[in-house]
């Protein structure tokens, strides 16, 4: 009987899914309204819930992907997976101006530079002061800290070691997850109300999940704006940290 | 029909990553640069250029609005698909750097909004009321 019902659902992973998000959304949206009177807004509250049930599940398995490592689950991998979040993504575009990613298109670029230097200077700073000194550990750490793509294709095009790597993609995840949970509770503090503001916001956080997730918890509408930005991100920061960014810290450190 | 909307976006999609590729491979660097980003701007240009003409049904929009409504099903989704357990286990210096990057980009948003003309009351108004996929079908029937 239960393993009937075990093939079922391995047999059918991303019909699955479908049911398993339906029921936590539901669930999200009865909590946000129950305990905080709607002030907390239900997709920020299934985006906790996610993230919490993905801490379990790398804790069960000891595997990379979340909850999706626990085989009954596998669909929700497929579901969130990288072709279907970018074909969503897309899809939000529908419905966004384009005079308004137009006027505000400076500001992105600006932002988007000022974010991935930003970024990589944080992680260059935090590294010295855990006691890193050569120019390769300081660089893949500094590139880690813009996203976790970015530090371990720079750590492997300048030959950093694999525990450094394991440093910096940690410290793009622990970014990609604080944004993704804050950004709901920050947007009121610091003007996230606008596309002029979103698509600055898309460029000085970079990681495509985290802005895509904060935006959708605190305004579906603004999604389109961030994302146009956040997507050139990694490839910026792909282009900017083993090149340039690296000579500059072999210049300074040695 | 519904499936020219979702094919459109297909298109759009495949549209921008290829041209993603390319962006990165002149540049010499094995990353796809902004693929995505293209693609939402190739959509915004084509969904224009056939409503003006007419050539977009509304079973045809609605495929692109269920892509668009399932957009924070899916995120949650991939959510849960996080390798938050490896987050926390890359101890206090990857969640140190983390952090205050983070901190610190959100204290820029103010500075680098700024620029242009500000929006007034009136215009952020009109925005509210121009933005959405709903208010397209409006715009479409004029």
């Amino acid at each position: 009987m239960l393993e009937i019902l075990s093939d079922v659902f391995t047999g059918n992973p991303l019909i699955v899914a479908f049911a398993i998000i339906g029921v936590t959304m539901y669930l999200s949206y009865v909590l946000s309204d129950r305990l905080t009177g709607g002030k907390i807004h239900g997709s920020a509250v299934a985006i906790i819930l996610g993230l919490a049930l993905a801490y379990i599940g790398g804790m069960l398995t000891g595997g990379e992907k979340g909850l999706s490592d626990i085989s009954v689950f596998a669909g929700i991998g497929l579901m969130g997976g990288g072709m279907l979040r970018d074909f969503a993504i897309v899809a939000t575009a529908f419905g966004a101006s384009f005079s308004e990613i137009k006027k505000a298109g400076i500001n992105g670029i600006v932002a988007l530079f000022v974010g991935v230097i930003l970024s990589f200077v944080v992680g260059v700073g935090i590294a010295l002061a855990f006691g890193y000194t050569d120019a390769i550990s300081l660089t893949t750490i500094g590139a880690g800290t813009a996203t976790y793509i970015v530090g371990p294709v720079t750590g492997a095009a300048i030959g950093a070691s694999s525990e450094v790597i394991t440093i910096s993609i940690a410290a793009g995840l622990v970014k990609s997850i604080l944004i993704m949970i804050g950004t709901p509770f920050i947007a009121k503090y610091i003007g996230l109300n606008n596309p002029r503001s979103a698509m600055v916001y898309g460029g000085l956080m970079g990681s495509t999940s985290g802005v895509a997730a904060g935006l959708a918890a605190t305004d579906p509408k603004l999604v389109p704006y961030g994302a146009v930005t956040a997507t050139f991100f990694t490839g910026l920061g792909v282009l900017l940290a083993p090149s340039i960014l690296f000579l500059i810290t072999k210049t300074i450190f040695g | 029909m519904v499936i020219y909307g979702v094919a459109l976006l297909a298109a759009c999609m495949l549209i921008g990553v290829f041209l993603g590729e390319l962006l990165g491979l002149s540049l010499g660097i094995e990353a796809n640069i902004g693929g995505i980003g293209i693609a939402m701007i190739v959509l915004v240009l084509a969904v224009d250029y056939f409503k003006k003409r007419n050539r977009l049904s509304l079973p045809a929009q609605d495929g692109l609005s269920f892509w668009s409504a399932m957009y924070i099903p899916i995120v949650i989704a991939m959510s849960a698909n996080q390798n938050v357990y490896g987050a926390i286990q890359g101890g206090p210096l990857a969640i140190t750097a983390g952090i205050t990057a983070v901190v610190l980009s959100w204290m820029l948003v103010p500075l680098l909004s700024r620029g242009g003309s500000q929006p007034t009351d009136d215009e952020i108004l009109e925005e509210k009321t121009t933005l959405g996929g709903k208010d397209n079908y409006a715009r479409d029937t004029k």
